[in-house]
């Protein structure tokens, strides 16, 4: 059987503009949750986001003059991308470009590109219409942007399944190269959906935390009793994934390896999941069966945890059935400190998941001042904890009623 | 150097991401200054705000080089 290995990591996210800025802010409990100051928000219920500042964005990866032919969610992308690719050592060869892939997706890709070009043709006519407005809007066109620059002409494009989108993205990568159908591929996903039509959107459908808007770093509290929904986040997550022999021969750096992978359909709401927790359960328990671990050797969850009144529970009722209303069992929200990064999100948090088993540390709950919850389970509150883990899950569960788990392990 | 081969420079330096001084009358967009279709077609649109006028599709496939740009608007502008 092919093994599925992990051998480079790339983010750009609120806490920082690489992998190792962001994690040493997210052990020490730092919040990129701030005002949002780009635009105007004084008729918006909420004002917060988790915003990646122009300065971090690396005009030697992505010059300033590429920036305005695409989408901030490509630029992000592909910042995140050229970190992962250089971290893993790999560059493409005639010979290894066809067994080399890319999947990165988006959960809405250009929605402020789509929103100026709508608001150029209505006001100024379709002579002003950019040629680069569609492939600078476009989901696939990340992946596309990526194979170009880097040379990679095997499997290409990019799974759009709202917040679940960077996990998918992962785990249908897993399964390409697991079947053989290519030997590596970089893979992930990426977000900039704040702006004025984005937070109108999810303050419609009543997603976003209203309740903070004076003190933004306390807006994202997954678990906790005041939560009033999540934090829109924005940025990247990129990995580099492998077959086990292709990286041993070439001695690339092995962060950990891919286990297992679950997804699964909720079948009940656009926008709720399904109250019985049972399409994340399955989710959970599809990745458990292809690692054919056993549930108590599951260590860690990187939870969804999204900081919504609804599905916080749903996912904790979801993981004490299956893994045990455990004290032993630690569990923690990455989102608490960078916001919700939609199709970003679960890239995001599977850089983390690889960071916390290669560092042996456990990232902090921020926020988690008066649980909503009897649980058992260590919802590390407020301070990460230094604990080597073996094996971690990490899931991601998206509108639509989609859902998807990954399991790491060293 | 006429004010209009001044500003059509201009625009080719910005939106093509080149060096001035590699800027001959006889560049070509493409051949030689490494635009690709689109960014002709963007180079186009900026020409048109730059100088208030609209460059039909069909003279817009024959402005090639700097030249054909400085030849089209000194006679078409406003």
């Amino acid at each position: 059987m092919r093994r599925v290995v992990v051998t480079g990591l790339g983010t750009i996210n609120p806490l920082g503009k690489n992998v190792s800025t962001s994690w040493n802010s997210l052990i020490n409990s730092k919040s990129g949750i701030s005002k949002i100051t780009k635009f105007e928000v004084d008729n918006f219920p909420c004002k917060i986001a988790g915003l990646i500042n122009d300065s971090e964005i690396n005009s030697e990866i992505v010059s300033n003059r590429d920036q305005r032919k695409i989408d901030r969610f490509i630029t992000l992308g592909l910042i995140a991308a050229a970190e992962a690719i250089k971290d893993s050592g790999f560059s493409s060869t005639d010979e290894s470009s066809i067994r080399s892939g890319v999947m990165v997706g988006s959960g809405i890709g250009g929605l402020d590109t789509i929103y100026k070009n709508s608001s150029i043709l209505d006001n100024q006519g379709i002579r002003k219409i950019s040629p680069f407005f569609i492939p600078s809007s476009l989901i696939n066109l990340l992946s596309g942007h990526i194979s170009i620059l880097y040379n990679l002409k095997g499997p290409n494009c990019s799974p759009v399944t709202a917040c679940a989108t960077g996990t998918h993205a992962i785990g249908d990568s897993f399964t390409i190269i697991k079947n053989n159908k290519a030997d590596l591929m970089v893979c992930g996903g990426a977000e900039a959906a704040i702006c004025p039509l984005g937070i109108s959107g999810f303050s419609a459908a009543r997603a976003l935390c209203d309740t903070f808007n004076d003190q933004p770093e306390k807006g994202s509290r997954p678990w906790d009793k005041d939560r009033s929904g999540f934090v829109m986040g924005e940025g990247a997550g990129v990995l580099v994934l492998e077959e086990l022999s292709h990286a041993q021969k070439r001695n690339a750096k092995i962060y950990g390896e891919v286990k297992g992978y679950g997804m699964s359909g909720d079948a009940f709401h656009i926008t709720k999941p399904s109250e019985d927790g049972n399409g994340g359960y399955r989710a959970m328990k599809m990745a458990l069966e292809e690692s054919q671990l056993n549930p108590d050797q599951i260590e860690y969850v990187n939870a969804h945890g999204t900081s919504t009144q609804v599905g916080d529970m749903i996912e904790l009722s979801a993981v004490e059935r299956l893994f045990g209303n455990n004290k032993n069992l630690f569990m923690s929200s990455n989102k608490s400190a960078i916001g919700h990064l939609l199709g970003a999100a679960g890239a995001v948090e599977a850089v983390f998941s690889l960071m916390s088993m290669q560092k042996k540390i456990l990232p902090p709950t921020l926020n988690l001042e008066n649980p909503d919850t009897k649980s058992n389970i260590n919802l590390i509150p407020h301070m990460s904890i230094t604990k080597p883990v073996k094996n971690i899950i990490s899931n991601s569960f998206g509108f639509g009623g989609t859902n998807a788990s990954l399991i790491f392990g060293l | 150097m006429s004010d209009i081969e001044e500003r059509v420079k201009k625009i080719v330096v910005e939106h093509l991401g080149v060096e001035e001084a590699k800027i001959q009358s006889d560049s070509k967009f493409i051949d030689d200054l490494g635009a690709d279709s689109l960014d002709t077609v963007e180079l186009v649109m900026a020409f048109e705000e730059e100088f208030g006028c609209e460059i039909p599709d069909d003279a817009a496939e024959k402005i090639v080089t700097l030249k054909d740009a400085v030849t089209y608007l000194s006679a078409n502008s406003n």
